[in-house]
């Protein structure tokens, strides 16, 4: 992947989180603390604000560069969780990648998320978006196939019960809400898959 | 030459829980225990921030190790994420303490400036949830 391409990509995911935070923050005071779309915006501006130097190597350092951004300025529990995402990413992605190579990273980067925040799938969290993601990736799906699969897992933590994270303090309560950590993977998903589309 | 005993560090989501828990510490336990804390996000909100946990135990830094206190998940997380980001040479000797703040952190800086051990002083925070002292 080259230099432009890569800045594409850190820019759009910027973009995207950043236009995305007032939903973001909505979603979380239903069920969270409330400063979920607050934490992203602060960690993807600073991201946006170092995108040149992020972009000026490699997609492995640029990964890197993004998750420690994302570790050092997000705050709540989703800047490490997605930080671990990006800098577990770096560690296992060539430079150019194809499509295999994604799937192997994200499956191994899912693994780090999950360890990190002691959570697996079906606790109502981005884990309940990117491991259906990277399943899809993994049996071939096409883009909109990805975006679909993202769209619906997203949804699909509506009817889940918290059992990991601060809406886990909700109990019963957290049904009924979609996860705000699965909306963000969502928008990710989405920004990723049109930076990719947009290359030229 | 650091102290020779385990250093403190206090993680809360609120900058003035863990100035406070850190003064009580200082008031019930004194001088001796190296202590640092810790609170608020990146851009001055509620929340933790990995930069000024890492600046904290290097504030705390004792060859002995240095015992973390947290409170709500973040906190854990973002010290785990701290822990992590430490040269190799340091980050085996930092435990994050399943305690609760502030007793926990005075139960640890007792025990600490008693010259015991890292793992003595974890064990002893620790024997806060264990005992049902508290929960």
């Amino acid at each position: 992947m080259n230099a432009e391409d890569i800045r594409l990509l850190i820019d759009t995911l910027a973009e995207r989180v950043i236009a995305a935070s007032d939903e973001l923050t909505a979603l979380d005071q239903a069920i969270g603390d409330g400063d979920h779309g607050i934490n992203m915006k602060r960690g993807f501006e600073a991201v946006r604000a170092e995108g040149p130097a992020i972009a000026a190597s490699d997609l492995p350092a640029a990964l890197h560069k993004l998750g420690m951004t994302l570790v050092m300025k997000v705050g709540g529990a989703s800047g490490p969780l997605y930080g671990t995402l990006f800098m577990a990413l770096a560690k296992a992605m060539p430079p150019d990648p194809d499509r295999a190579a994604v799937a192997g990273a994200l499956s191994s980067a899912i693994a780090a998320v999950k360890a990190r925040g002691k959570s697996d799938v079906g606790q109502k969290t981005l884990l309940d978006v990117l491991e259906p993601v990277q399943r899809a990736l993994a049996k071939g799906a096409d883009a909109q196939g990805l975006r679909a699969a993202a769209r619906e897992a997203a949804k699909a933590t509506i009817p889940l019960k918290a059992t990991r994270g601060r809406a886990s303090f909700l109990g019963e309560r957290s049904i009924g809400h979609m996860d705000p950590g699965a909306r963000s993977s969502e928008i990710m998903v989405g920004a990723v898959l049109d930076a990719l589309e947009q290359r030229t | 030459m650091t102290s020779s005993n385990v250093g403190i560090v206090i993680v809360s989501h609120s900058k003035d829980v863990a100035r406070g828990a850190a003064e009580m510490v200082r008031q019930m336990v004194g001088p001796e225990v190296p202590l640092a804390h810790c609170g608020g996000d990146p851009g001055g909100g509620l929340g933790t921030s990995v930069e000024s946990i890492m600046a904290a135990i290097a504030e705390a830094w004792s060859d002995k190790g240095v015992a973390v206190l947290v409170d709500l998940g973040g906190a854990e997380t973002n010290s785990e994420m701290a822990i992590e980001l430490l040269p190799a040479a340091q980050r085996d000797r930092v435990v994050i303490c399943n305690a609760p703040i502030v007793e926990g952190a005075v139960m640890a800086a007792t025990e600490s400036s008693a010259g015991s051990s890292l793992a003595a002083v974890r064990s002893t925070a620790e024997e806060l949830y264990a005992g049902s002292m508290v929960r």
